[in-house]
């Protein structure tokens, strides 16, 4: 493994990944906890193909580096701004009274202070990865819960600059000299007084912010406009690379950085490039990242203390969970959310990590300890996804139907006889040509700012996860005449089509189609009417272009016209053959196919024909008389 | 008001012979508008308010197309079927086309001698236009002798070119007449 060890490790990473993670998936226990088995199964305490999880982890945290430069994309300053009170107020007192109870706790275990607020600070924050992912995965960002997690995992990730500034002023100078020792070498302000290393790092932060503002934009704009596709990328790699870089040196989080530049960047124009340039390395590597946590768990540490280890492990978790339970009172959340809100929560974070590696070089924990809280960390970490599994099996069910309706928008009357999920581009204009001709349509989004807009403008719309039964009663499906299905996942559209076909039959399901194959899935699941939403302004498209080359007006339209016809008719007549051949291929493997046949079908089908006969001045009375 | 608003039906105007060739001949005229109905209207969808509004602003009409079925082709009865709304073109208050002008100009792959008293047709060109006639009365207009065109089928590019340029002639005089 020495010769090939990089492509090995590749090989072996992503073959536990390839086994592990869909089955997880598929059992129900979430993506997040398949990389973590898969890492464990191939770490030091499983199979040992991998033995040096440390450096892996290393390179992996680059994918929490990433996931946070998306999530600082996602932030405009405007959104920023309306959430600053679940921020500010939810994450402050979290951050706070977790650390204070936490601080209590080491005090009273016989901690020096220094050590114990720092331990007290790293372990308030929770894990972004984890619970984002979760979230992401579950489809629970809209939901209150999903929210206040998220205000609070942002105040979390703000909070690591201050503590970060702070802990050079918590060393503790006999451990310090030790630390000094050898933590040091990549860090360039080794030699500087405490005070002015705060300093430093303030100013940094500070210059990131000014860079971005007026450095980084121009630069992208000049890239951008030589238009070569893949050198953006490499820009967007090299910005993110290039900033955890320099955190590193001024001993930084490259996480911290990222996600400022990331901020910086969220109100500019190249924000969707930067987004979906990023979004695949990013992927990736937090799989990645989850594998290495899996494997870096020591289960040396773990089984020299036993007791010690669990115990930490269920004391961390269950303060924190206690601590969130209460905040989520307080801050007026119904008790099903309050419960979402503390399971994906209580854990420590990817940035206790961080914390306390940088803890150990300024000298304010001692590194056995420091060893030993790791190993808990990454345990709570493990144990998230399963508290989650609980949460949702257990907990949710048993809180029953009564709460459930709290977390989405009160649906007063509802009695509009038609409903829209998904209240897109496609949804909206299908709403206004509706409401247009006096019609009602009640608009079901996950997106709160889709909906905050709408109803700026007036209309019925609230949001919650369209896939909830609870949700589509409460928005009057039972008295509706028609459902929109007009959400933009492919295979949600179709689950969604099948529920409303199942439980609701006398309702008539419209969907939105993204191309033949998923029409042929949404035929299958029992949709009464589909369009396919890029079809038609293609063909129109078509239709300019013959209109261009010389066709009248009216004959171009009639040859699009029959175009149409003869690709819905043959849409149609394929459905069969597709039942049986293409059912278990992914959409777009089938489109390919699909295109194959369709064309076959094309050809010879209008050169013959593509003149109106009747046209053709052949009247009999032309010919005949005379 | 300007002169002459000509309503050109022509479903399949790359096949045309005849009436493409008298369009050109009218294109261009001054204070002659020529409204092409099939390549405004693809799908018939009409804009009425559009086109009453134009036929205010002439002070006659053409309906300039070939003979389709022994009338017009669609998209014209349509046009009449949208446009000639109750209260303008027609009623007690319809008069906003009163005293203006309406011509048809056809062309018939029939011969003379077909649409002849006696022909195959059976029916005489005057007789075959009578609801275009009595629409014209209806709205207070006009009926101008129609244009006519015989035998499409047989014919040579000389009888065409003669027969454009005396429908530029006659379309001048139109618009001459109404001026004054
Ligand atoms: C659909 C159709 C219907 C027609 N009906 C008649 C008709 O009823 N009587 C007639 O004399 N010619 C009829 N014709 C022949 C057209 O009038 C003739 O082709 C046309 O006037 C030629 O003009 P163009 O060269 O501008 O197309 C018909 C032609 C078509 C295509």
């Amino acid at each position: 493994m020495d010769e090939h060890g990089f492509l090995f490790s590749a090989f072996v990473f992503l073959a536990a990944a390839v086994v592990v993670v869909p089955i997880a998936k598929r059992s129900g226990l979430g993506s997040v906890l398949g990389y973590l088995i898969a890492g464990v199964a191939i770490g030091p305490f499983g199979l040992t193909l991998i033995t040096n999880p440390e450096d892996i982890l290393h390179f992996a945290e680059f994918g929490v580096v990433m996931m946070l430069f998306l999530i600082g994309l996602e932030l405009e300053p405007r959104m920023l701004w309306r959430m600053r009170k679940p921020i500010a107020g939810l994450g402050g007192l979290q951050v706070a009274v977790t650390t204070g109870i936490l601080c209590t706790i080491g005090l009273a275990a016989g901690l020096a202070w220094q050590t114990s607020l720092a331990v007290g600070m790293a372990l308030a924050l929770s894990s972004t990865a984890i619970a984002l992912q979760t979230l992401n995965e579950k489809n629970l960002m809209g939901t209150g819960g999903g929210r206040s997690a998220f205000s609070v995992l942002l105040f979390q990730d703000i909070a690591v600059i201050p503590m970060l500034a702070l802990l050079p002023l918590l060393a503790i100078p006999a451990l310090a000299a030790a630390g000094g020792g050898d933590g040091h070498a990549e860090g360039a302000l080794a030699g500087l007084p405490g005070w002015l290393r705060a300093l430093v790092v303030l100013g940094s932060v500070v210059a990131i912010i000014l860079a971005g503002r007026f450095l980084i934009r121009p630069v992208m704009g000049f890239i951008a406009a030589s238009r070569i596709r893949e050198i953006f990328t490499a820009f967007a790699l090299f910005l993110v690379i290039g900033i955890a870089l320099l955190m590193q040196v001024i001993g930084l989080s490259p996480a911290l950085g990222t996600f400022l530049a990331g901020v910086v960047l969220a109100d500019s124009e190249y924000r969707h490039q930067l987004e979906t340039d990023i979004e695949p390395f990013k992927g990736l590597l937090l799989g990645l990242f989850f594998i290495s946590v899996g494997m870096s768990i020591d289960f040396d540490v773990a089984a020299a203390a036993p007791v010690i280890v669990t115990a930490l492990v269920l004391g961390l978790m269950a303060v924190k969970f206690v601590i969130l339970t209460g905040l989520g009172r307080a801050f007026g959340l119904p008790l099903s959310q309050i419960m979402l809100f503390a399971c994906v929560l209580a854990q420590g974070g990817e940035f206790a990590f961080v914390l306390f590696q940088f803890a150990v070089t300024e000298g304010a924990i001692p590194a056995p300890t420091a060893a030993l809280l790791t190993v808990v960390v990454a345990l709570s970490m493990a144990l998230t996804p399963i508290v989650i599994l609980l949460h949702d099996k257990v907990i949710q069910p048993r809180l029953g139907r009564r709460q459930q309706a709290d977390d989405m928008d009160p649906i007063e009357d509802g009695g509009h006889p038609v409903i829209i999920g998904g209240y897109g581009r496609v949804g909206q204009v299908i709403a206004r040509l509706l409401n247009a001709h006096g019609i009602g349509t009640t608009l079901l989004d996950h997106d709160p700012d889709q909906i905050d807009m709408t109803r700026r403008y007036g209309s019925k719309s609230f949001y919650g996860d369209v896939m909830r039964l609870d949700l589509l009663r409460a928005a009057g499906v039972e008295r509706a005449r028609m459902f929109v299905v007009a959400i933009d996942d492919e295979e949600q559209a179709v689950e969604l089509t099948q529920l409303l076909k199942e439980h609701f039959p006398h309702l008539t399901v419209m969907a939105r189609a993204r191309n033949r194959p998923h029409a042929y899935a949404l035929m299958k699941a029992g949709a009464d009417i589909y369009r396919r939403e890029t079809f038609l302004s293609a063909v129109d498209m078509g239709e300019a272009a013959l209109r261009h080359l010389g066709f009248g007006a009216y004959r171009a339209r009639r040859a699009a016209r029959r175009f149409a016809r003869h690709d819905i008719d043959t849409l149609i007549d394929s459905f069969d053959i597709y039942e049986d051949e293409k059912a278990l291929m992914s959409f777009s493997r089938a489109r390919v196919d699909d295109l194959e046949q369709v064309m076959v079908q094309d050809a010879g089908q209008f050169h013959d024909d593509h003149e109106d006969s009747g046209f053709d001045g052949g009247h009999p009375d032309g010919k005949k008389t005379d | 008001m300007t002169g002459v608003l000509i309503l050109f039906a022509h479903p399949n105007l790359e096949r045309s012979r005849v009436n493409r060739t008298m369009r050109d001949a009218v294109a261009g005229l001054e204070q002659v508008t020529v409204h092409d109905l099939y390549d405004a209207y693809p799908d018939f969808d009409i804009d009425v308010a559009a086109e009453q509004a134009r036929a205010e602003a002439h002070h006659s009409l053409v309906f300039h197309h070939p003979f389709y079925w022994y009338s017009c082709p669609a998209i014209l009865k349509e046009w009449m079927d949208l446009v000639l709304t109750h209260g303008w073109a027609y009623g007690q208050d319809g008069t906003a086309l009163s005293g203006k002008q309406l011509m048809s100009a056809v062309s018939t792959g029939g011969s003379v001698r077909a649409y002849a008293e006696g022909g195959s047709t059976r029916h005489t060109i005057t007789q075959f236009l009578a609801p275009f006639d009595q629409t014209a009365n209806l709205c207070g207009m006009n009926w101008q002798e129609p244009f006519v065109f015989h035998g499409t089928h047989d014919t040579n590019n000389e009888a065409i070119e003669q027969h454009a340029v005396a429908y530029r002639a006659r379309i001048e005089a139109l618009r001459d007449a109404g001026a004054t």
